[in-house]
């Protein structure tokens, strides 16, 4: 077994281990932590594919910020009221047999797919390659994001102002 | 490993967030599960972007991930918009739509 092949095996456990954690533990707090282990195995798996700049971002602001925004989210909405920081779900035959059933569409469509299995070469300075391609034909989806993000943020801030 | 082992792996995180999003009652719950399905997402982009030796998947990457955050961030305020107004995040009780 080559080195590649175990760490996308390990990987993989880890990655779906930690999902299924996120959806099935009762603690909140702990479904989050849970979660910031699947989106940094999320980052190990960018790694492998030689997408060192992405998996630099997942880390930064998946693993970073969303997980902080999440945990300030649960602060400030479960200690307000003094309950525990418990979860319940409802359905879950149903949720289960309908993810399964999805779960084994795709599977077989990806199966009966003809797909390379080889890696063309690529540049040898992908994060190189990638600003490149960013700030030269990306250029208005790069600056629309920039609005996008303002946007987002004053959407925040209007929401979560104090009373007055 | 081939094209179709990060798919499939994508494609297993995907209906294990969905799972979470169909029977989570907390909101921030379901946030959870729907991050994890863009998450699945951005595998399946980087993974279809290194087998074809072409790099725009990875620079759409950057942009989905960007959403993502922005959409997380907003969805959380308005969980905690929603908290102060009706002080609770269960989403069967959050029915102020209901006809």
């Amino acid at each position: 077994m080559s080195a590649d092949v175990l760490a996308f095996w390990s990987l993989a456990v880890v990655l779906v281990g930690s999902a299924l954690a996120v959806v099935l533990t009762k603690n909140l707090f702990h479904a989050v932590l849970w979660l910031a282990l699947a989106l940094t195995g999320t980052a190990g798996v960018f790694l492998l594919l030689d997408a060192e700049f992405l998996a630099a971002v997942q880390l930064l602001l998946y693993a970073g910020g969303i997980v902080t925004i999440v945990v300030f989210a649960i602060v400030v909405t479960e200690r307000l009221v003094g309950e525990r920081i418990s979860q319940t779900s409802r359905r879950i035959g149903a949720g289960a047999v309908v993810a399964a059933g999805l779960l084994l569409m795709l599977v077989r469509t990806i199966a009966q797919q003809r797909v390379p299995d080889a890696r063309p070469e690529m540049a040898a300075d992908l994060t190189r390659t990638i600003g490149e391609t960013v700030l030269t034909r990306f250029v208005l989806p790069f600056e629309l994001l920039a609005v996008l993000m303002l946007a987002g943020l004053m959407g925040a801030i209007y929401f979560a102002r104090p009373d007055d | 490993m081939g094209l179709q082992a990060y798919l499939t792996l994508a494609a297993v995180v995907f209906c294990i967030g969905l799972f979470g999003v169909m029977t989570r009652r907390n909101t921030i719950g379901i946030l959870l599960g729907i991050e994890l399905m863009l998450n699945s997402v951005n595998i399946n982009l980087v993974a279809f972007a290194r087998y074809s030796g072409d790099v725009t998947g990875m620079v759409f990457t950057v942009f989905t991930i960007c959403i993502t955050v922005t959409e997380a961030a907003l969805g959380l305020a308005i969980v905690i918009l929603l908290f102060r107004i009706r002080r609770t995040v269960t989403a069967d009780q959050l029915d102020l739509l209901k006809g």
